[in-house]
């Protein structure tokens, strides 16, 4: 290492805008997810509470039938795709190369890459609301709803163009984090001792990379038979709806899973810190949770169960699907173990932990009561699903987001969040969120459809719905106690220590907070499972160094992956209003950009052990 | 670590695997390959279920050809025959028999696509067009996606053959003939694939 410094190539450095534009630190991508995740997040969550004030009451018409299809399609898309996602993805990256002991992932060109395709998908598919042409198909774009037909206009054609731009970020990171994971650990980080959330992102991962190839095919499909008279699902050309459905759901349900295993790594490391205690049943954890990977390919047509795939497909899944409960239960009963006997502090992570809990635990339980095939006959398309839906969704994930956001702050920030500010955040979401979800099992096993604008007075689900868009309201609220927050903690002076929670196990809590751009000044040796913990008993007050200071290589920032998303973006445009020129120069930026990657090697450059004293600050 | 400690003339055996940058690189690169089994076993899936809905157009056994399917089949698998050359030629450091055996397997994939472009024009001619029938869009989907697989490997091979032109054989350059070759080998699968499950089938069980 240290002979090669006599190179020492001189890489220019930006600085302001052009910084966020290049950059390839995962640490600064895992800010910029965080902030596109969250505005996305912000106007899904005003999607919602404009759909439930139209709920408010019987018969309302604060907006139309036609602008309800489109505000629910882009609210679950949304949500889903641009929120819940890249939230997730903006944890990853700013967790996962510190629990491991890497200075950075596998691929941080593609990490940049990633980033900015799923932006650019993201902004793609809200430009709709300007072009006034929306989806309004649903997130799960059913044919022949969302076939040429049914949806003559431009709206689905954002939402097959978007997500497929999106879902190439999402593909590129889920492959990126696995190389990262099998490849980067520190010495002595074997697998059975990486920390739960790593685990839980390296199964996550390769949910990802066995997943979204099918969502790919089918948008390439319905984007076909939509913009060039193919026949895949128009049934009068001997195409085949059910096909869609198939597709969509194979990518679908291992997609709720890919949502919901991070939340549980999240939850995992929460509840251990604020337990001070190991995380009980750690092996069974990590068997879980590939078990409820590798079942969750294997339940798709639990969504399909009334579209008549006969008595013996819909048995088979719903067994297969009810199995599903068995290792999610073992994660329950070890996380509550670990709190068992704990000596507990009541933080705003924590309290989000333990929220989740139970939530999830309800979410459970109405999955199972779908799962029943004959049963789900009674529920399918109500609002019991809909409750169903969001107590693993938001109960679940955004739960076990906020959980992991107020936890890992300090780490990505510098500063800790104001724990009073969090604690309203955490009850008014929380209360909030119950009152909304909870009457929708009422409403949905009374009868009432999901997915209608509006409904008839006296029928017994007026008051439930009033209740319910009281609720959405407190969540708002809670929302915004936390965006007040950021702004509040941002005044404050970045003062957070190593470890700022005293009780970190893993080895983010090592290093600086915010990290040094190359994280571990010297790479750590690992010696257990909750490496960091382990040297703290031992009365030691830093990692063992598995090697000596020396000049450490950074890769160099680079715009192209911008120009490649920016390429991507034209031409989807240009697909979509049967522009195949500007199509052309748009894909042929972004297969420009490839070549000239290609061609010019990157060298990177060299942080000096001098430089690395004076802390060069991501 | 950089990758400029090793100047051309002490690589080592295994030129590809000598840095942490390589090997990441293959490694991303075999789960690249896994997400592409299930791309490709997507569009199989698809095209399988509408295989018989040939509406008014032609039915798989009136329109393909075996001989020349065949003949496409034994070039293409011939050409991964030749990457594996190119690659052995890497590790034994022979730099000019690694690029003619490259060159040659671009002929061939370029032999391929041009056999390709010819049967499709033909099928259209015949009435086998893109928008005829449920068959007949999944059919160019699933061929179509394989043959713009191949294009793209030969534009991206031509571009390695480029830069060990003007860099030489360096720990830089030999990951990146060792992962095309990988690409190569995987689009070759999936055509056996498609000459089975397309055409054979099409023909004996159509
Ligand atoms: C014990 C575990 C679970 C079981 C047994 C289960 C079962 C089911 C079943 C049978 C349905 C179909 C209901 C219908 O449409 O009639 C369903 C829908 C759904 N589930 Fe779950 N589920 C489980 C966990 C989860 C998790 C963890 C998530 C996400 C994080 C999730 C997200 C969804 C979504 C989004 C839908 C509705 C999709 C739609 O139609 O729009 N589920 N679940
Ligand atoms: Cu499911």
């Amino acid at each position: 290492m240290a002979a090669a410094h006599a190179h020492g190539h001189k890489v220019k450095r930006y600085s302001g805008l052009m910084d966020w534009l290049t950059t390839v630190d995962h640490k600064k991508i895992g800010i910029l997810y965080f902030i596109a995740g969250f505005f996305f997040f912000l106007i899904g969550g005003l999607e919602a509470i404009i759909i439930r004030i139209q709920l408010l009451k019987p018969m309302n018409d604060v907006v139309a039938g036609d602008t309800f299809n489109e505000l629910i399609t882009m609210h679950g898309t949304t949500m889903i795709f641009l929120a819940a996602m890249p939230l997730l993805f903006a944890l990853m990256n700013a967790v996962i190369p510190l629990q491991i002991g890497a200075r950075d992932v596998a691929f941080p060109f593609l990490n940049s890459l990633g980033f900015w395709t799923f932006f650019f998908g993201g902004v793609l598919l809200n430009l709709s609301w300007f072009a006034g042409a929306v989806p309004d198909a649903g997130w799960t774009s059913y044919v022949p709803l969302a076939g040429s037909i049914y949806s003559s206009g431009h709206g689905v054609d954002y939402y097959v163009l978007g997500l497929q731009i999106a879902g190439i970020g999402t593909l590129l990171g889920g492959i990126n984090f696995m190389a990262t994971i099998i490849n980067m650990r520190a010495p002595g980080l074997t697998f059975m001792r990486l920390p739960m959330f790593t685990w839980a992102i390296f199964i996550t991962s390769a949910l990802i990379v066995f997943a979204f190839p099918a969502l790919t095919v089918g948008l390439v499909a319905l984007m076909f038979d939509r913009l060039f008279n193919a026949n895949f699902f128009d049934v009068a050309n001997g195409g085949n709806g059910v096909l869609w459905e198939h597709i969509f759901w194979v990518f679908g349900h291992p997609e709720v899973y890919i949502l919901i295993l991070p939340a549980f790594g999240i939850i995992s490391e929460v509840v251990s810190t604020f337990s001070r205690k190991r995380l009980f049943g750690y092996s069974s954890m990590v068997f879980a949770t590939v078990l409820i990977a590798f079942l969750g390919f294997m339940v798709w047509a639990h969504h399909m169960f009334t579209t008549g795939l006969g008595p013996v497909a819909n048995g088979l899944f719903s067994i297969a699907t009810m199995l599903i409960a068995v290792p999610t239960g073992v994660k329950i009963f070890n996380w509550l173990f670990t709190l068992w006997g704990g000596s507990i502090r009541f933080t705003t992570a924590n309290l989000f932990a333990i929220g989740f809990i139970p939530t999830f635990v309800m979410g459970g339980v109405t999955g199972v009561m779908l799962a029943s095939a004959p049963a789900d006959y009674q529920y399918h398309d109500t609002y019991f699903v809909v409750a169903h839906f969001h107590y693993v969704i938001v109960g679940g994930l955004i739960l076990g987001i906020f959980a992991g956001l107020h936890y890992w702050w300090p780490k990505m920030f510098g500063r800790i969040l104001n724990e009073t500010l969090g604690k309203i955040t955490f009850w008014t979401f929380f209360i909030g969120f119950h009152l909304t979800f909870f009457v929708q099992h009422f409403l949905g096993l009374l009868g009432m459809p999901r997915r209608v604008y509006t409904y008839l007075g006296g029928q017994g689900y007026d008051d439930m719905n009033f209740i319910s868009t009281i609720g959405a309201i407190l969540m708002g609220i809670g929302t915004i106690v936390f965006l007040i927050n950021i702004f509040v903690t941002w005044a404050k002076p970045r003062n957070a220590s190593n470890d700022p929670w005293e009780d970190g196990r893993s080895l983010e809590w090592t290093i600086p907070s915010p990290p040094p751009e190359y994280n571990f000044k010297q790479t750590p040796l690992v010696r257990g499972y909750d490496a960091w913990w382990k040297e703290k008993m031992e009365g030691k007050t830093a990692m063992t160094p598995a090697e000596p200071v020396g000049s450490i290589h950074m890769p160099s920032p680079s715009i192209l992956p911008f120009i490649m998303s920016v390429g991507l973006f034209i031409a989807g445009f240009g697909f979509m209003y049967d522009q195949l020129i500007v199509a052309g120069v748009g894909l042929a930026i972004t297969l420009g950009c490839m070549v000239v990657r290609s061609l010019v090697d990157d060298h990177g450059f060299h942080i000096e052990p001098e430089e690395q004293d004076k802390g060069v600050q991501a | 670590m950089s990758a400029h400690d090793h100047a051309e003339g002490h690589l080592p055996h295994e030129p590809e695997k000598a840095t942490l940058d390589a090997r990441n690189k293959i490694l991303g690169f075999w789960l690249f390959l896994g997400a592409e089994v299930v791309l490709f076993g997507t569009l199989f899936a698809a095209f399988l279920a509408l295989r018989h809905s040939v509406g008014d157009g032609p039915t798989a056994g009136e329109l393909f050809q075996l001989p020349m399917v065949f003949g496409a089949t034994m070039i293409l698998l011939t050409s991964s025959l030749t990457s594996v050359f190119a690659v052995q030629a890497m590790h034994h450091h022979n730099k000019k028999s690694m690029v003619t055996w490259l060159i040659v397997t671009i002929l061939l994939g370029l032999a391929f696509l041009g056999l390709e472009i010819y049967e499709f024009v033909e099928y259209v001619h015949e009435g086998h067009k893109f928008t005829t029938s449920a068959f007949s869009s999944s059919f160019y989907t699933l061929v179509g996606f394989h043959g713009a697989h191949v294009a793209f490997g030969v534009v991206w091979i031509a571009l390695v053959i480029g830069q060990v032109f003007k860099k030489g054989l360096t720990v830089v350059t030999a990951p990146k003939v060792y992962i095309s070759a990988m690409y190569w080998h995987f689009i070759d699968v999936v055509w056996v694939f498609i000459f089975t499950v397309v055409y054979l089938m099409g023909k004996v069980a159509g």
